[in-house]
């Protein structure tokens, strides 16, 4: 049976047209019917756990889940009965007795799928005592906090860690009944992506600050200090989403304007940076080529090279040194911007806006100091930046765009792709396919590493030499590629890896819910900004140009701005 | 006539308590097309109070293996596995082994608990997965262990297959008959004999006030003594009550125990549900209202038969005995 043959059923006496193989939940989603369900994530398995998705089915005895119910033609269903609106309502209020929470401080905020059905159910939420009072709150490194009385074990945060690799997070039975807690196996360890937070219906996981200390560097202004927000690249086409802007609107210009009604002094772009990472990155890709020293892995992605660190230590060597583009620029900052204005680089306070958890935890590396100061100070989520808008009452909908601070120029298209799975890889390859042949890309774009696919494979000839390029979204992929390479490390020469699906679009600091359908749109939205640039390969920018021939001049500044070193890892969450 | 005919012909209904037909379950399996498929013996036997499957186990071994022959000769391309609770793999691998012999078949010690004898969760168990039920469809005899085609069946119902292949079928079956009788045992009688008359058979019938246990130890109906001209349903097992000496509140906080302790956590009627109906026994505060809500849900939306079980068992004592 052809999988895009299609069947007719009825829901609520609509008829629909369903592919055949959907469950009656995708149908009904589909066709714009709503059918409750909290442990259905579209990255995940069906594990049908939550018990809410229940449908009557004419001809069939009880109630069925219709996440795991697969629609057949003719199939007459009712999501709506006194029997099933009872049975949601029972259940709901057991889901409750594990959630009894204050709403105030939840990522799902306004947005949250529990409250809704609360009271669309006219659910008696504490019907039944709190069984999670008092139970632990984690904080996985400067990144993550797991507070654990707000779960509801559907297990999608199980689920996803064990896709990513990482398998930090367990199901352990405690008196009767199961918990999930942090793992106790030295050698597994969190890695700060942050697919937990965004896969969790309840609110359980969030940031590290996500709301108390949200303003914290607002504060450092009465002290003196200048304050530079910087913001990344894939932010601009997914932050609009927490005010009902159409998924993958671009809206850098409100974004800016939205930034500067914080009163913050300037506005960057970190898209500025990631074409300074995509030139030193190309140097050092074509210099393991040429010195045989290849597989050369991507590093701008902390979650990835923390887990290389920690998981696969014997492939340090391998991970480019080349900062990532909010370590770049904000070291830049400090540096040379700093100096250009005459103000002293400790007076300068950095605030990266990232889609990311993982950039916490970057920040907080030694060895990325320069003069003994962190290149950046702050990192906010997007959701985080959100979050701070709607308190300061700034509604992005309603602002004029602006642009960001010029004194740091205008990024290329290159730098903006960035934020999608293909991006590093596309920017590079456009950089070095230039430097080594000495000729102009007459083809810019390269399709085979772009999409949403967890793996892409492409070969690329530059001069007659091939180079052999692999693109992989999900730590879990990536774990393959780098076991494919222990076997045999001739099979891959370029190797680029985001740790969140789809790359930053879907990082763990978006907007929830956060799924294959807004990231699709959140990529594409990028890829449009690139192809409207007048500039699209980073070496070619003038900013980029100047900024080399002023300051970056030599090998011993390049390496104390651009480059880091890494080391392998040993278990940093305990408890 | 072939096997799969004969199994039809005398209408024979697996012996793990489900009752599902063995014939069609053989046919679908053996038609189904795959280059590998499976054959697993069930002999988890989790339901306390039932010990027929150790008694055939002990007393019939060549039946079961000749059984499994049959199996392995209808289905091409197929192997066995025989799973064991822990306590029967111990006392009983020995002997198997030796009549296996050049058979492809398997013993596997069982892990894990009551859960483990249902049959996805003892391909999870095969597999070295984790210990919680599947999504069905697909049903074993679909996609069982490994995504093979995997005809999953009671000891019992191997010896049936050995019996009837022989046409020494008496439609028979195997009663667990315990607790405060005199003759306590596993007898052989005929499957449509009612709960009385196997009681009487047995000379177990008792002369004091009793209430049964029918049909699984845990997930089985309690039934009073004038509900008796009625057939087991479920596995065969029948478990005696004195109604003076039983404390009833009693049994039932130690049931609901039990299915808290067993229950794998997945779904949440099964998990926050049988977690309430505990934490109400233990309190010695029942709220009718409550029970019967959680008894509902446990009923119409647990994931697998384990929450319908709990509900046969626990509903019936509590409305015929503690209301």
């Amino acid at each position: 049976m052809s999988k895009d043959k299609k069947i007719s059923i009825t829901i609520n006496g609509k008829k629909i047209k369903a592919n055949s193989g959907q469950t009656i939940l995708e149908a009904a989603l589909n066709n714009g019917i709503d059918i409750p369900a909290l442990c259905f994530h579209s990255d995940l398995k069906i594990k049908s756990n939550c018990r809410m998705c229940l449908v009557e089915i004419k001809g069939k005895k009880g109630l069925h889940a219709s996440c795991s119910t697969k629609a057949e033609s003719g199939m007459e269903v009712i999501t709506d009965s006194a029997k099933i609106n009872k049975a949601r309502k029972i259940n709901l209020e057991l889901i409750f007795s594990q959630h009894c929470e204050e709403c105030g401080d939840c990522i799902w905020n306004f947005n949250c799928e529990l409250s809704k059905l609360a009271k669309k159910y006219k659910v008696e939420i504490t019907r039944f005592s709190d069984r999670k009072k008092g139970f632990p709150v984690y904080q996985f490194g400067p990144s993550i906090i797991f507070d654990s009385s707000k779960c509801i074990d559907c297990g999608n945060c199980v689920e996803v860690c064990e896709n990513q690799g990482v398998n930090f997070l367990e199901i352990r039975k405690k008196q009767n009944v199961s918990q999930i807690i942090p793992s106790k196996d030295k050698n597994k360890d969190c890695i700060y992506c942050g697919q937990c937070i965004t896969h969790c219906p309840a609110g359980a996981f969030q940031a590290v600050g996500e709301f108390e200390d949200v303003e914290k560097f607002l504060k450092e202004k009465r002290k003196g200090k200048t304050i530079i927000v910087q913001f990344a690249p894939a932010i601009r086409t997914s932050i609009g989403e927490e005010f009902d802007i159409p998924y993958g609107t671009t809206i850098t210009g409100k974004l800016v304007a939205g930034i500067r009604k914080l009163g913050v002094d300037k506005v960057f772009d970190v898209s500025v940076g990631a074409d300074f990472t995509t030139v030193e990155e190309a140097d050092e890709l074509i210099e393991k080529i040429e010195n045989k020293e290849t597989p050369c892995l991507s590093s701008c992605c902390p979650s990835w090279v923390k887990f290389v660190e920690f998981n696969y230590p014997e492939f340090i060597p391998n991970l480019a040194t080349t900062r990532s583009p909010q370590i770049i620029l904000g070291g830049l900052i400090k540096t040379y911007w700093a100096k250009k204005q005459g103000i002293a680089p400790k007076d300068i306070v950095v605030v990266s806006i990232m889609p990311c958890v993982a950039k916490k935890y970057e920040i907080q590396r030694k060895e990325l100091e320069i003069n003994g100061l962190k290149p950046v100070d702050y990192v906010l989520t997007t959701r985080e930046l959100a979050y701070l808008f709607k308190k300061h009452k700034i509604n992005l909908r309603k602002l004029k765009p602006q642009k960001s601070d010029a004194a740091l120029g205008v990024s290329s298209g290159a730098g903006v792709i960035y934020g999608a799975s293909g991006g590093v890889a596309e920017s590079t390859l456009r950089t070095a396919y230039a430097k080594i042949s000495g000729k102009k890309l007459s083809k810019i774009e390269f399709k085979q590493v772009r999409g949403m696919k967890e793996v892409k494979k492409a070969i690329i000839n530059i001069n007659g030499r091939k180079i052999k390029l692999v693109v992989a979204n999900g730590i879990g992929n990536a774990k393959k590629i780098l076991e494919e390479l222990k076997k045999n490390p001739k099979v891959y020469d370029a190797v680029e890896v985001m740790a969140c699906p789809g790359g930053c679009i879907g990082g763990g600091g978006q907007p929830v819910p956060s799924n294959e359908i807004n990231r699709k749109e959140r990529a594409k939205g990028l890829y449009k900004i690139d192809a409207g640039k007048e500039i699209r390969m980073a070496h070619e920018n003038p900013i980029i140009k100047k900024i080399y021939k002023d300051f970056l001049n030599n090998s011993q500044i390049i390496h104390l701005v651009c480059h880091t070193k890494y080391s392998a890892k040993k278990k940093e969450n305990k408890f | 006539m072939s096997i799969i005919s004969k199994l039809k012909k005398h209408n024979i209904l697996g012996r793990s308590g489900s009752g599902f037909p063995v014939g069609l379950k053989w046919e679908i399996v053996k038609q189904a097309k795959a280059n590998k498929k499976y054959i697993v013996v069930n002999g988890a036997e989790g339901e306390p109070n039932v010990f027929k499957d150790k008694y055939i186990l002990e007393n019939y071994p060549e039946e079961i293996i000749q059984g499994i022959k049959i199996a392995l000769e209808t289905i091409d391309n197929s192997s066995a596995y025989i799973y064991l609770r822990k306590d029967y793999y111990k006392k009983f691998s020995k002997d198997l082994k030796k009549l296996i012999k050049g058979l492809p078949i398997e013993l596997f010690e069982k892990t894990g608990g009551y859960l483990a004898g249902e049959e996805t969760v003892v391909c999870q168990a095969i597999e070295g997965g984790k210990l919680e039920p599947r999504i069905k469809p697909p049903f074993p005899s679909q996609e069982g262990l490994w995504g093979c085609p995997t005809l999953i069946n009671n000891v019992e119902t191997f010896y049936c297959v050995s019996k009837i292949a022989k046409n020494e079928y008496k439609n028979n079956k195997f009663y667990s008959i315990s607790h405060d009788i005199k003759h306590k045992g596993v007898y052989e009688l005929p499957e449509d004999s009612t709960i009385k008359q196997i009681l009487k058979q047995t000379n177990n019938l008792p002369d004091f006030d009793f209430f049964v246990q029918a049909g699984g130890g845990a997930s089985g109906e309690f039934l009073l003594s004038k509900e008796l001209n009625r057939q087991v349903k479920g596995i065969g097992s029948i478990i005696v009550y004195n109604r003076d000496t039983t404390n009833a509140f009693f049994l039932m906080k130690k049931l609901v125990e039990f299915f808290h302790k067993e229950n794998c956590d997945k779904c949440v009627p099964c998990r926050e549900g049988i977690y309430r109906i505990n934490e109400m026994f233990e309190r010695k505060q029942i709220d009718k209202k409550t029970l019967k809500d959680l008894f509902f849900v446990l009923e119409e939306t647990s994931f697998c038969p384990f929450g319908k079980g709990a509900v046969n068992s626990l509903m019936s004592l509590y409305s015929k005995l503690l209301k």
